[in-house]
């Protein structure tokens, strides 16, 4: 019997990975103490600083800003070589030239959210007043907390009303709150393999994957950063878990069935011998290269708070009353994290609401990732929605 | 129901030339300018687009995904959904019109639907293709085959529709629901509205389809 193999530690330093939390291969807004970010548990945060990409050109009249929201794991290399793992920008599917949103045509901003750890201000960053990594003395923060500061980054760019915002998974969220927040300053919306609250089901595998990190004896109550090291076993094992999520068993299947990892017959140990067993492995050990831990505590804890019904009294259809905004709402037939049945309530309330909204399901078995991957027919309905909105912008001929 | 309460219609410029549609044009006509609709299976968006030229505020429910992307493509506000099941979802009063054109044979249940258009609508607009219609009667009397014609083209078994029913069939249960017919008109072959001069059962069996202007009765 072989020995136990756990999970590889990261190839990478985590120099890379501390580099770029404070500062970024990216462009960084500042805003300094008389520029608080107020937070919803309360507290203002100040200094702060948001990392950002942008593509393309603002227009002379200033009207065709996209925004793009990333999702938990993702930041604002959208659609640029990733300065950590030197992988292609993590949308670039669908932001880029000759994409259904290209840079020829819009002007495209990505921000790292707040609590993020590429550049943005959360847990990883120096806490200014102690000169230490923040850790679990940052304040916890929340959706409209992210969108709250992405609106302060986009009236430093000196943009009045985003033409679009657009976001899939917990990027989904945020476009939903910038449509509830702020409703004037959202042309169009799209809104992808979303909801406008998080489920239970969806609350409990985050809570598995936080009991995950917290549970590596490296976390040392969140201070690990100063021990100068990084609890990557539990937030790879946090990864592994949630990465199931985000695919489906058709899709899991039809990749690695039952076959085994270069071998024929089992070991008759806890080797890896299936090979959905070693990509499991590789998704938790690559993730850790680039992600901070307590950053994942806490952004996965933005999304379970998130419910934007619970903020407008329990009615959905009160927080998007009156919207004049143009919606287009897709899910994927077998995303199980944020089934249709979620985009359905999102599209009912929408109704209600009078609102102008398009709604497709996206017929595939890739489950919740599938946003991210090749799908043709999601791109044609993102091109088509964000042209049709173009031309009622007076944006002709220049969508997309 | 009786035909005398039918109303006549009047300048509509039906025929199978144009643009659009006869049945479309007959429906737009239907609808007061700046009214909000609803159009349930609205297909690739056609009746939705002739609307909009009219500065009505169009909305669409399709079922096919084709449908759903073509429709977007055009810029009009669809969403994908299901009229036997996603209707009740919709609130009271919603749309000033709700357009069932040429979907309601292809219902589980018509009777619902129809009774759910004229909650979330003050009004309704259906039309549907007449099995009554002589050229119908005609394959099953002297063919014995179950009828095919330009406009229902799929055979028995591969066909969507699957609640076929006559003019005569539809006033009947407009009256069972206690649903006030306020216009009502039968189209020929080329789309022409039929006279209206003419009795019922000429409707019944020279319409190729029957497109009716509806609203709730008393005491709905």
């Amino acid at each position: 019997m072989g020995s136990v193999k756990s999970i590889p530690s990261p190839a990478i330093s985590t120099d890379d990975r501390s580099h770029e939390v404070d500062h970024p291969s990216s462009q960084v807004m500042r805003f300094g103490a008389d520029q608080p970010l107020r937070l919803d548990c309360g507290i203002d945060l100040s200094p702060f600083q948001i990392a950002y990409q942008t593509y393309g050109e603002l227009n002379a009249d200033r009207s065709n800003a996209v925004l793009i929201c990333h999702a938990l794991t993702g930041d604002q290399h959208v659609a640029n070589v990733h300065p950590v793992t030197g992988k292609p920008g993590w949308w670039e599917t669908l932001v880029g030239p000759g994409r259904p949103i290209d840079p020829k045509h819009y002007f495209i901003i990505c921000s790292n959210v707040i609590g993020g750890c590429m550049g943005s201000t959360g847990p990883a960053s120096i806490n200014p007043a102690t000169g230490k990594v923040w850790g679990l003395d940052f304040p916890v923060i929340t959706i409209p907390d992210m969108v709250r500061a992405q609106a302060m980054l986009i009236d430093r760019l000196g943009i009045d009303t985003l033409f679009a915002v657009v976001g899939g998974s917990m990027g989904g969220m945020q476009v939903l709150q910038w449509t509830a927040a702020y409703p004037a300053r959202v042309y169009s919306a799209l809104a992808i393999a979303c909801s406008t609250r998080h489920s239970a089901q969806n609350i409990a595998f985050h809570e598995l994957g936080r009991q995950a990190v917290m549970a590596d004896p490296d976390w040392h109550n969140g201070g690990y950063a100063d021990r100068g090291i990084h609890p990557h076993r539990g937030l790879a094992v946090a990864r592994m878990a949630a990465h199931i999520t985000y695919l489906s068993d058709a899709a899991l299947h039809r990749k690695f069935g039952r076959r085994m990892q270069d071998r024929e017959l089992p070991t008759f140990s806890f080797d890896a011998d299936f090979q959905v067993e070693s990509y499991l492995r590789y998704q938790g050990s690559s993730f850790v290269e680039r992600f901070d831990a307590n950053s994942y505590l806490y952004l996965t804890r933005a999304m379970d708070y998130f419910d934007i019904a619970a903020d407008h009294g329990g009615v959905l259809a009160k927080a998007f009353a009156g919207i004049k905004t143009r919606f287009c709402v897709v899910s994927f037939t077998s995303d199980w994290l944020f089934p249709t049945s979620e985009s359905r309530a999102l599209v009912h309330a929408l109704n209600a609401s009078s609102a102008r909204v398009s709604f497709a399901e996206i017929e595939t078995d890739r489950g919740h990732d599938a946003f991210l991957l090749d799908v043709p027919e999601f791109f044609d309905i993102s091109r088509a929605f964000l042209q049709s909105a173009g031309k009622a912008r007076g944006l002709d001929g220049k969508g997309g | 129901m009786s035909v005398q309460e039918v109303l006549p219609l009047n300048g509509v410029a039906a025929g199978p030339s144009g643009q659009f549609r006869a049945d479309h044009l007959l429906v737009a006509e239907m609808v007061k300018p700046g009214s909000k609709v609803l159009d349930v299976g609205c297909g690739e968006g056609d009746l939705l687009q002739l609307l909009e030229t009219r500065g009505i505020d169009g909305r669409g429910i399709e079922l096919s995904r084709e449908g759903v992307n073509r429709c977007v493509a055009k810029g009009l506000a669809v969403v994908q959904g299901d009229a036997d099941t996603d209707l009740v979802n919709y609130p009271d009063d919603a749309f000033d019109y709700v357009i069932l054109s040429q979907t309601l044979q292809a219902t589980r249940q018509p009777r619902v639907v129809l009774e759910n258009l004229l909650r979330i609508g003050r009004r309704a607009i259906v039309s549907f293709p007449n099995f009554g219609f002589w050229k119908m009667r005609l394959q099953l009397l002297i063919g014995g085959h179950m009828p095919r014609t330009e406009n229902l083209p799929a055979t028995w078994y591969d066909t969507a529709n699957i609640h076929f029913c006559t003019i005569k069939d539809f006033v009947e249960l407009c009256d069972k629901i206690n649903v006030k017919m306020e216009r009502s008109v039968a189209l020929d072959l080329y789309g022409r509205p039929v006279p209206l001069n003419l009795p019922w059962w000429v409707w019944n069996m020279f319409g190729e389809q029957g497109v009716f202007l509806l609203s709730r009765g008393q005491g709905k």
